[in-house]
């Protein structure tokens, strides 16, 4: 566990009393049944607010604490114990960075506020493919009058559906994969010309394919400078990938804990299934690794706060390390538990299906192994 | 008896051929298995017709002695009606738990009335059948069971609860394991034979992470056995129930072919993540992991023929099948995961269009496979198997 600060040290304490009182994994199966289109459960959003979370990484100036990314990386870890679903990571962290980031001041007057005091929910619009590939943008900004019309379609849209505020990635020049020539727009979610479609998916979060049709967008929507939204968007997207690792270790930490008690209480051939070798060696791998995940998680977030010039390594080995620890826990959560972890009444099929969700998210282990041997050169 | 590619197999592979194609309704070509789907809808006309020859004929299990109705048939003619089964897009009709794992074992440990009564019912695939094993405190250790069975004179009672049954909500009847003497362990458990249509029966379908329910729990509250039902001695079930679970690990192994269905890995991760410019899976380390699946994948099937040119005979599956289900359910697992790893976000879709139903047929298949490691004896019990049936090391489980 990383050296906190007091601040830090209570706003964890916080989060965990909360997440445990109010918002357990009993909590998201409600959500789950209730079948709610947004894909978490606004009231707990409502509160969450409340205790300023949504403004952690936000300047005071705006109505944010400026907390840091380690600060709300123990919040998204608590959050993901429980399976807590909000819209902490795509707005209080997504969106709220890329503001933060590259947006003018009008932008962060207009949005930060509301953002911090979660009034006003932001998603990042970034990939429209099956795959993670942020410089794949089609998605057309053309030059319309002193502004922009926007067409096209993003996909998975997280927490596209609850959104007020979109952070776009078009495309001002060249062709789908070029860096250059990436624009990032600011575009209220209710903008004319802009439909969303609900995505029914496996982790009954809240995703959306969000379609652009001739959106009209003045030159004051652009965040950042047209035509290098690139560099912006992958600072961006580094933070909400050292964000969702944080809430991958706390799932997976969850996970790896309920399956521990499990190995202590089962009782098969007169004895406690945790007394066999081949479940007890398994388990103590699982733990080092978890501590090998946390170490590599807690590294990229600190980072962050200290605008390290090596972010972009410590995101992606982050990523890669949480992807893998939390598919091997997940799985072995299922395996270890036997029939009843088949059910669907028990949390295992919860862990395994959001561990398969966040990998996918804003690049899968693949993705980062690939991305990580880049940046070093080889 | 054995004989490959011999003219003899060639004579069964044209009348097989003509067979077929005189009474496969060409209305089903190339549908999947009704027996599969796990909500049984009411069978088409076609679908009737189609047992009804099969099962007449005998070659939903033609290796089964033709004296119950089964084909008669060698292992290496065997193989030949079901290439030619693949050949004309037909599937087998006959099925289910009766056909993989209760039929073998009651032609083995039967008597010649049991096997008279209950053999030619599962060849013509007229009555389904379920496993009553698992409880909720004998898994693993099955033989810790407790579902009581009491001798009433001219007929046992049994009272008790199973857990994780398979198809129960559909099973005409149970095979089952009781205990008829609890001073004993092993051999303290009896195999019965009983209906599932009895008021002493109810089932309780449970909902599993796929979203499906097709397993119950099941309880008996005075439910009736026949004494003429009794599979082998009273308390020597447990051998029974120890080969009926070779045959279950037979099955569930894969066999060596047939899984995978739908497109290749490599033509999916092509569609899905492109290719380079000289046409190689785009992304290398994904193309990577495919390669060693791909060749997990082949040795386990080459393992499989080997096997099976290996066997002498009928002599039925031994302990070696804990390898072969290992193998080949952890391979089946792995290759739904790099399936959805392939598919990337669209191999999270749960419902609805914008998926294609190989996507969400995907993510099903994927969460639904997860039992495959923990049926018919879970892996780590397939590796304890191993270890001390063929490898001979010492078992610190066996005295409790
Ligand atoms: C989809 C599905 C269908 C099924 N269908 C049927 C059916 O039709 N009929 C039926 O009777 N049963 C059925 N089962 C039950 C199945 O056989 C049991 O789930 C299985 O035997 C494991 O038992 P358990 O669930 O009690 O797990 P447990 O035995 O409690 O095992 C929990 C974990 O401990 C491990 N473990 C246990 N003992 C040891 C050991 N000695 N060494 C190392 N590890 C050990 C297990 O491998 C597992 O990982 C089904 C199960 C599933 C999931």
């Amino acid at each position: 566990m990383a050296v906190l600060n007091e601040e830090q040290s209570m706003l964890r304490d916080a989060a965990k009393s909360w997440t445990q009182e109010k918002s357990p994994v009993t909590a998201f199966r409600k959500m789950r049944d209730s079948g709610v289109e947004i894909g978490f459960d606004a009231s707990a959003w409502t509160e969450m607010a409340e205790m300023g979370w949504a403004g952690v990484i936000i300047p005071e100036e705006f109505g944010g604490s400026d907390f840091g990314y380690l600060s709300m990386g123990l919040i998204l870890e608590e959050l993901g114990r429980t399976l807590t679903a909000s819209p902490l990571l795509a707005s209080g962290l997504g969106a709220a960075s890329a503001l933060v980031l590259g947006g003018t001041s009008a932008q962060k007057s207009e949005w930060l506020p509301k953002i911090a005091e979660g009034t006003a929910i932001g998603a990042l619009a970034v990939d429209e493919g099956a795959h993670h590939a942020p410089e794949k943008v089609a998605l057309a900004a053309t030059k319309s009058g002193a502004g922009y019309s926007l067409s096209g379609t993003k996909t998975f849209v997280l927490e596209g559906l609850a959104a007020n505020v979109l952070i776009v990635s078009a495309r001002t020049s060249g062709k789908p994969g070029d860096k250059d020539g990436i624009t990032l727009f600011v575009v209220p979610a209710d903008a004319k010309g802009i439909s969303r479609k609900r995505l029914a998916l496996a982790d009954s979060r809240g995703g959306a394919n969000i379609t652009f049709d001739k959106v009209e967008v003045g030159a004051d929507a652009v965040l950042g400078e047209a035509d290098k939204g690139y560099p912006v968007l992958e600072k961006v997207l580094d933070r909400a990938r050292a964000g969702i690792s944080a809430e991958m270790l706390g799932a997976a930490v969850q996970a790896f804990e309920t399956t521990l008690d499990y190995l202590k209480v089962r009782v098969q051939f007169g004895q406690v299934i945790g007394s066999f070798q081949a479940l007890q060696h398994r388990a103590a791998k699982m733990f080092t690794d978890l501590e090998l995940a946390r170490s590599a998680v807690e590294a990229a977030l600190t980072a962050i706060d200290n605008d390290s010039p090596d972010v972009p390594e410590l995101v992606s080995l982050a990523k890669a390390k949480m992807g893998d620890v939390f598919h091997v826990v997940s799985n072995e959560m299922v395996q270890m538990h036997g029939g009843i972890g088949m059910t669907d009444a028990h949390d295992a099929g919860f862990y395994l299906k959001r561990a398969r969700a966040c990998e996918a998210a804003y690049g899968s282990q693949s993705y980062h192994r690939d991305r990580y041997a880049r940046i070093q050169g080889y | 008896m054995a004989d490959f590619g011999g003219s003899d197999l060639e004579a069964l592979r044209s009348e097989a051929r003509t067979w077929i194609e005189a009474n496969f309704p060409a209305e089903l070509k190339g549908r999947p298995n009704p027996m599969m789907r796990e909500e049984r809808s009411t069978p088409s006309a076609a679908q009737e017709a189609w047992r009804k020859a099969m099962g007449e004929k005998g070659w939903g299990v033609p290796t089964w002695p033709a004296q119950y109705g089964g084909g008669g048939l060698s292992a290496a003619e065997g193989r030949v009606i079901q290439q030619e089964l693949g050949r004309a897009g037909a599937y087998n009709p006959i099925g289910g738990m009766g056909v993989m794992m209760f039929g073998p074992t009651l032609l083995e440990y039967g008597t010649e009335a049991q096997k008279q009564e209950h053999i030619p019912k599962i060849v013509k695939g007229e009555v389904q059948w379920c496993q009553g094993f698992s409880e909720p405190g004998a898994g693993s250790d099955l033989a810790a069971l407790s579902t009581k069975c009491e001798d009433k004179g001219d007929h046992f009672l049994i009272n008790g609860q199973k857990i994780w049954t398979s198809g129960a909500q559909f099973a005409d009847w149970c095979f089952c394991l009781v205990r008829t003497d609890t001073s004993k362990k092993h051999e303290g458990i009896s195999f019965v034979l009983f209906t599932m249509h009895q008021p002493g029966v109810e089932v309780r379908p449970i909902p599993l992470i796929a979203g499906n329910s097709p397993f119950c729990e099941t309880f008996f509250t005075d439910a009736r056995a026949e004494k003429k039902d009794l599979v082998g001695p009273l308390n020597g079930g447990w051998t029974i129930a120890k080969r009926l679970l070779q045959h279950e690990r037979g099955g569930l192994s894969g066999g060596g072919g047939g899984f995978g269905g739908g497109r290749g890995l490599v033509e999916l991760a092509k569609h899905y993540v492109g290719v380079d410019d000289q046409g190689r899976i785009a992304d290398p380390d994904l193309r990577t992991r495919i390669t060693a699946l791909e060749i997990e994948g082949r040795s386990f099937q080459q393992t499989a023929v080997r096997a099976m040119l290996e066997s002498k005979g009928n002599s039925g599956p031994s302990a070696a099948t804990s390898i072969m289900k290992n193998a080949g359910t952890q391979w089946m697992q792995a290759r739904h995961e790099i399936t959805l790893e392939i598919m990337g976000h669209q191999g999270l879709g749960w419902e609805g269009e914008d998926f294609t139903a190989e996507e969400l047929g995907a993510v099903r298949g994927w969460l639904g496979g997860k039992a495959f490691t923990i049926y018919g004896g879970s892996q780590e019990v397939q590796s304890n198997i191993i270890s001390k049936r063929i490898l001979g090391l010492p078992d610190l489980t066996q005295h409790t």
